[in-house]
């Protein structure tokens, strides 16, 4: 398949819906498509389903109808474990808290991913997490637990961790939410290098306008569904 | 750092859930330890009480007697018919094995077959006022000593001064001690039939089995005959086997052929067997109870630490653990507690050992034994670690299926 024509997240009518008595849409009839190497910033009021669209995009939720593309290929009717294998080695969620494992050490944490995918030996994964720790201006931080940093640099190590199998997928949920405006502004500056600098796909959602405005593209979304 | 990752996250939790850990895995190795130091004691005492009858006791005993009361003639005319036969008086029989020189002769033939004929009754010993009921059993020395242990029992004495001497008698060590009679005593025996006789004690036997050495006498077969007023009576044959192993199959042709009751020595000692069927089942019942006791404890502290580490297993699944890579680690975490209980309930269970070997006392129960015997076996740390390690397991089970079953999504947004 041709790589540069091929998008790199593709949704097709993606709707998501909670069963029950008064059932819930999260996601109605999205229609999306974002390039390779794109930074797209997804905003929207409280409750309007940025979180949800993001988990049907990272294939930790699975739409009630429609179907995600990923590089060209159909998600829809992937196994469990296929999708558990393809966030593993394809996709970096980064969530508003950072949860990190508080007993392992800020190295530990970033070599769980690399370790549980297996592909590197221990030395090796050893050394592109203390690489990746390096790069994110935490080597100080390596042997530290997550209690003792403060709330950038966890917020920093938990993108470390996210980039551990080198992902070609960034998916952010409100990374900047609790980060103070300056800390937020490096944060999300981070994310546009990984996309600009690194080539990888980035989605990240968020509640601060200004920030939005330095993503390459901008996806509104009211009551389950995209405005612009 | 070396350490497999689901394994350093096992550990991980288990560590910081110390104490509920440390206490289940106190749980296992009770069980284990308990195991291990109560069934060598038991199998010991089995074994050793097993080994000495077959060394002491004939290993087949043809007795005067046959199985079923006999058919009555008209059950033989009217076989399928529904028959109640009221007031039956049992013919007066002289007991007593009918061809029993016949059947010596045949058994005989049969190699590896050692028989003795003997004929038992009672008889009453008086000496210095004192009286004491015991068994008397006539015997022929020279075929005797092939089939019985009583020779090697002997403490003073021989089994041929039985020959030599006339009205001769051998008896039990705990006979001798109860009425104060010493070798070269004369006694006299009175038997039920009214015959009164001096005797002479030849000999005096131990052989540790409290009962025998309370009870029995010997005499010669010619002289018990005598006693009982049973002319040319046997009423047992006792067989020895070069094969132990023979016992059953042969005492079950013996009966066969000739009718009597045969009765291997299994069937013989079939009380106390069952008994030991019975220790067995409490040990077992009570080791299962414990490790039960200890699943709780393993199923406590693994649910505990699924609930505290809800948000660690959704992040690990959002990052792309499998179910069963989550499943996996909780499971572990059972089986670390069953593995490591399992090496501490092995070294308790084998200080115990060593400190019941160390103990020295006396005791008398169906045998006479100077400290426990102990039966050391590689069979019972396995099976005990066998049983730890299975129920450990089975009892993660549950919480790490749960574990596994987690929708990271409820997690996650639940967080923010
Ligand atoms: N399990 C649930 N049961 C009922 N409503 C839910 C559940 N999960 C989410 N919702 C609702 O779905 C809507 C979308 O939620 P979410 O995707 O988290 O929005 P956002 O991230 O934009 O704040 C919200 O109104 C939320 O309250
Ligand atoms: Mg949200």
């Amino acid at each position: 398949m041709a790589g540069d024509a091929m998008n790199a997240i593709e949704a097709r009518r993606l709707t998501r819906e909670l069963p029950g008595p008064v059932p819930v849409t999260l996601v109605r009839d999205v229609d999306l498509k974002v390039n390779r190497g794109e930074f797209v910033a997804v905003t929207g009021p409280s409750g309007s389903g940025k979180s949800s669209l993001l988990y049907l995009l990272g294939l930790l939720d699975v739409p009630t109808s429609g179907s995600v593309l990923l590089h060209g290929h159909e998600t829809a009717g992937l196994s469990a474990d296929d999708m558990a294998q393809l966030r593993l080695a394809r996709i970096g969620f980064v969530f508003q808290f950072h949860f990190l494992l508080p007993e392992f050490t800020c190295q530990a944490n970033v070599e769980i991913p690399i370790r549980r995918l297996a592909a590197l030996s221990d030395s090796q994964a050893r050394k592109r997490a203390e690489a990746l720790l390096d790069s994110l201006e935490l080597a100080d931080h390596r042997r530290k637990y997550p209690d003792q940093l403060s709330g950038g640099q966890r917020q920093r190590v938990a993108i470390a961790r996210a980039l551990a199998n080198d992902p070609p997928l960034i998916l952010a949920d409100e990374p900047t939410g609790n980060l103070d405006t300056r800390t937020a502004a490096l944060v999300f500056e981070l994310f546009r290098k990984l996309a600009h600098d690194q080539g990888r796909t980035v989605l990240v959602v968020t509640h601060d306008a200004e920030l939005a405005q330095t993503a390459d593209r901008r996806i509104h979304l009211v009551d389950g569904r995209i405005i612009s | 750092m070396a350490l497999p990752l689901g394994l350093s996250i096992a550990l991980q939790h288990l560590s910081h859930r110390r104490r509920q850990t440390l206490v289940s895995l106190l749980g296992v190795s009770l069980g284990v330890a308990f195991f291990i130091g109560i069934s060598s004691m038991m199998q010991g005492f089995q074994r050793d009480f097993i080994a000495r009858i077959i060394d002491v006791q004939p290993h087949v005993i043809v007795k005067d007697e046959v199985r079923a009361a006999p058919r009555q003639a008209v059950e033989r005319a009217f076989p399928d018919g529904a028959i109640s036969l009221r007031g039956l008086k049992p013919r007066e029989e002289v007991r007593g094995i009918r061809g029993a020189r016949n059947m010596l002769a045949t058994l005989e033939e049969v190699p590896g077959v050692h028989v003795a004929p003997a004929l038992s009754g009672n008889l009453l010993l008086r000496f210095g006022g004192k009286d004491v009921s015991v068994n008397v059993t006539g015997i022929q020395p020279e075929r005797e000593r092939h089939v019985t242990h009583l020779e090697k029992d002997l403490l003073s004495g021989s089994l041929d001064a039985l020959y030599t001497t006339s009205n001769a008698i051998i008896i039990g060590e705990g006979i001798a001690a109860k009425a104060g009679i010493r070798k070269d005593d004369l006694i006299s025996a009175v038997s039920p039939v009214g015959v009164v006789l001096k005797m002479k004690v030849v000999g005096i036997f131990r052989s540790n089995i409290t009962l025998m050495d309370n009870f029995e006498t010997y005499t010669l077969l010619k002289k018990a005959q005598i006693l009982q007023n049973r002319a040319n009576v046997i009423n047992r044959l006792n067989v020895r086997l070069d094969d132990v192993e023979r016992a059953g199959p042969l005492a079950a042709s013996i009966e066969r052929q000739f009718g009597y009751r045969s009765e291997p020595w299994q069937e013989q000692s079939r009380n106390v067997l069952g008994i030991f069927v019975i220790q067995n089942a409490i040990m077992y019942s009570t080791v299962t109870a414990i490790l039960i006791v200890a699943c709780f404890g393993i199923f406590n502290v693994i649910s505990t630490v699924v609930f505290e580490k809800t948000r660690d297993i959704g992040i690990l699944k959002s990052m792309g653990f499998r179910d069963k890579d989550i499943r996996r680690i909780f499971v572990l975490e059972g089986l670390i507690v069953g593995i490591i209980g399992t090496l501490i309930g092995w070294l308790i269970g084998w200080g115990l050992i060593e400190f019941m070997a160390s103990l020295d006392f006396k005791m008398e129960g169906f045998v006479k034994a100077q400290g426990f015997v102990l039966y050391r076996t590689p069979k019972h740390y396995a099976i005990s670690a066998a049983m730890a390690i299975v129920s450990a397991t089975l009892a993660a089970w549950v919480p790490a299926r749960r574990a596994s079953q987690l929708n990271p999504v409820d997690i996650v947004r639940g967080a923010g």
